[in-house]
């Protein structure tokens, strides 16, 4: 028998000798960027198998949109502002909903337990799984801003804008679907975040801002998706004020490395309880 | 090698709705002592909701005990929670966070994260496929797997990144007997080759018997006895085990079936009684003559196992499984 009570083996753990001093070398921590990698690689691979099917649906759903505005509006700000809304939405869709479902369902399923007994930093996990979602943006995003583009007559020069807002806005949407993921109570709850987060995108982000209530306007101010949909807008006038874009893009980084944070510091609050 | 002392965790009760009796505080480990020597099989064997999955919680970092103290390989895991990821490799009983990747790409993440290099992930997860029969499935993914496939592909992610020590939570459920063996022989190989220690929880009473080097017998929360198997078997050696199954109801108007009626355990048609040897004996003669026989459908007499043990001690019955 090794039921042992506790007085009886106090000594041994406790006593002069220091546990510590025998104790077994640790194997070594998996270092950041190639534990970034190998969750980056699994991620992408899992989003080819189980999300390539959603990704048509965030297409053809921006760009049904521009098709219906197309009716409405005729040019000008507007239309840039429905191209670059609808474009972004892409992001928002895969991004904040779909990442913001996943973790959720993970997190509800048990499934953090393998990440948490792996000696694995915690911020690689939330930075792969973003990447890994953001990158997954990128054919449908460049899809509907061409097509965009061709609709409205709009200029495709600057359009390599994209290469910075699709990851800044990117983090920022990632960040926040992971962080809404993982500190909803239940998955449910983290899949209405995610969805209510890509409807204010989507509303927020494509009708025309001079045109709404003042609190709506605050709201748009507020969501991180705003920034990017407004660098991309004002890339297609034909002198950009490229200032402006910059101002845009920086708050696009701020808040993805803002919302990257919240989100980290959720996992590991939800991996140890 | 492990050092368990006095563990006590408790789930606070869940938020009762509006109207309705707020369910009570769970004590799942209600001051839980054990010691694990190196190089051991070692079980933690009961019913569902004993506790089991708690305790491996706590070992593995998972789950912060209320009070008690863990020390693995020296370390003290209770003040240390983040080192249990480098000293041990866990199976849980999810695979959530794996389904979606192929069975090579599972393994050969899981080995980058527990901090191999590119080169020798890929040449663990060829081992580790290879050694367990699953070289064919590589390139599926997990949850288009039968059950027992895919927890075997999970047990695959707990090998590569060797560690001294293996924490198994319930390895084989759904499995055939031949990905059973591959489990065992590579679990086996582990130990003889490299003096690797298993914690094995487990609710299978034949698998308990068979693989483990000591058990701990769990139940509500407690030890309620830990020893070898055989050890354990000796506290009841003097008894046997008698099943009886009628074919429509037990012919209770025969006395000898009348007076076993009392020490039977019933379930459907199956009577379960444990007798000493003589006693057994007469039981038999009882009911394989007369009326009694005409309405038996079958019997076993059997030495005791180590579900007999479990419930000697006083363990509720349901829950374990005899597969």
């Amino acid at each position: 028998m090794s039921v042992v009570p506790a007085q009886a083996v106090a000594g041994t753990t406790s006593g002069a000798v220091d546990p510590s001093a025998a104790a077994a070398p640790l194997a070594p921590r998996a270092r950041f960027g190639p534990a970034l990698g190998a969750v980056y690689r699994a991620q992408l691979s899992r989003a080819r198998v189980a999300r390539i099917p959603l990704l048509f649906v965030a297409t053809f759903q921006s760009i049904g949109i521009m098709v219906l505005l197309r009716g409405v509006v005729d040019g000008g700000d507007p239309a840039r502002d429905v191209v670059a809304g609808s474009s972004v939405l892409v992001v928002a869709f895969v991004a904040l909903n779909l990442l913001a479902q996943y973790f959720g369902q993970l997190r509800a399923g048990g499934g953090l337990d393998h990440y948490a007994t792996l000696p694995v930093p915690p911020a690689a996990v939330v930075l792969g799984a973003a990447a890994a979602y953001a990158s997954f943006t990128v054919p449908g995003t460049l899809v509907t801003a061409v097509t965009g583009c061709l609709l409205f007559q709009l200029p495709m020069a600057h359009l390599w804008v994209l290469a910075a807002v699709l990851p800044l806005a990117g983090a920022a949407l990632a960040g926040l679907g992971a962080a809404l993921g993982l500190l909803a109570p239940r998955p449910e709850l983290a899949t209405l975040c995610g969805q209510l987060g890509m409807s204010a995108a989507l509303l927020l982000g494509v009708l025309p801002a001079a045109r709404m209530p003042e609190l709506v306007g605050w709201a748009r101010d507020l969501l991180p998706s705003t920034y990017g949909v407004e660098a991309l807008a004002r890339s297609f006038g034909t002198h950009p004020d490229w200032s402006a874009v910059g101002a845009d893009l920086g708050v696009c980084a701020a808040v993805g490395v803002l919302s990257l944070a919240v989100a980290t510091w959720a996992y590991r609050r939800a991996a140890t309880r | 090698m492990i050092a368990v002392r006095e563990l006590v965790k408790t789930y606070p009760a869940p938020r009762g709705r509006r109207g309705a009796a707020a369910a009570p505080a769970v004590r799942a480990n209600d001051g839980i002592s054990l010691d694990v020597r190196r190089g051991e099989i070692f079980g933690l064997l009961g019913p569902n909701g004993a506790g089991k999955s708690t305790l491996v919680r706590q070992l593995t970092g998972l789950l912060r005990p209320d009070a008690g103290s863990i020390h693995v390989l020296g370390h003290d895991l209770v003040r240390h929670p983040e080192r249990a990821a480098r000293l041990l490799g866990y199976l849980g009983q999810e695979s959530t966070a794996l389904d979606e990747l192929t069975v090579a790409l599972a393994v050969e993440t899981t080995g980058r994260l527990r901090g191999l290099g590119a080169r020798e992930a890929r040449a663990e997860r060829d081992a580790v496929l290879a050694e367990l029969g699953l070289a064919d499935l590589a390139g599926r993914p997990l949850k288009k797997l039968s059950g027992g496939q895919r927890r075997l592909a999970c047990f695959a992610t707990a090998l590569p990144g060797e560690r001294p020590l293996l924490v198994l939570d319930e390895p084989t459920t759904g499995m055939d007997p031949v990905a059973r063996r591959a489990v065992w022989a590579a679990v086996d190989r582990r130990r003889a080759e490299r003096g690797a220690t298993v914690v094995l929880v487990t609710h299978n009473v034949l698998e308990a018997e068979s693989v483990l080097d000591r058990v701990a017998v769990i139940d509500r929360g407690r030890v309620i006895a830990c020893d070898t198997p055989g050890g354990l078997k000796d506290m009841v050696s003097d008894e046997v085990r008698l099943e009886l199954v009628w074919r429509d109801r037990p012919p209770l108007e025969v006395p000898e079936v009348a007076a076993l009626e009392a020490a039977a355990r019933t379930s459907g048609r199956r009577w379960t009684l444990r007798l000493p040897a003589d006693q057994a004996r007469s039981a038999v003669t009882a009911v394989t003559a007369g009326p009694a026989f005409a309405a038996l459908d079958d019997f076993t007499l059997a030495t005791p196992s180590l579900e007999d043990v479990y419930l000697a001690l006083g363990g509720r019955a349901e829950g374990l499984v005899k597969a």
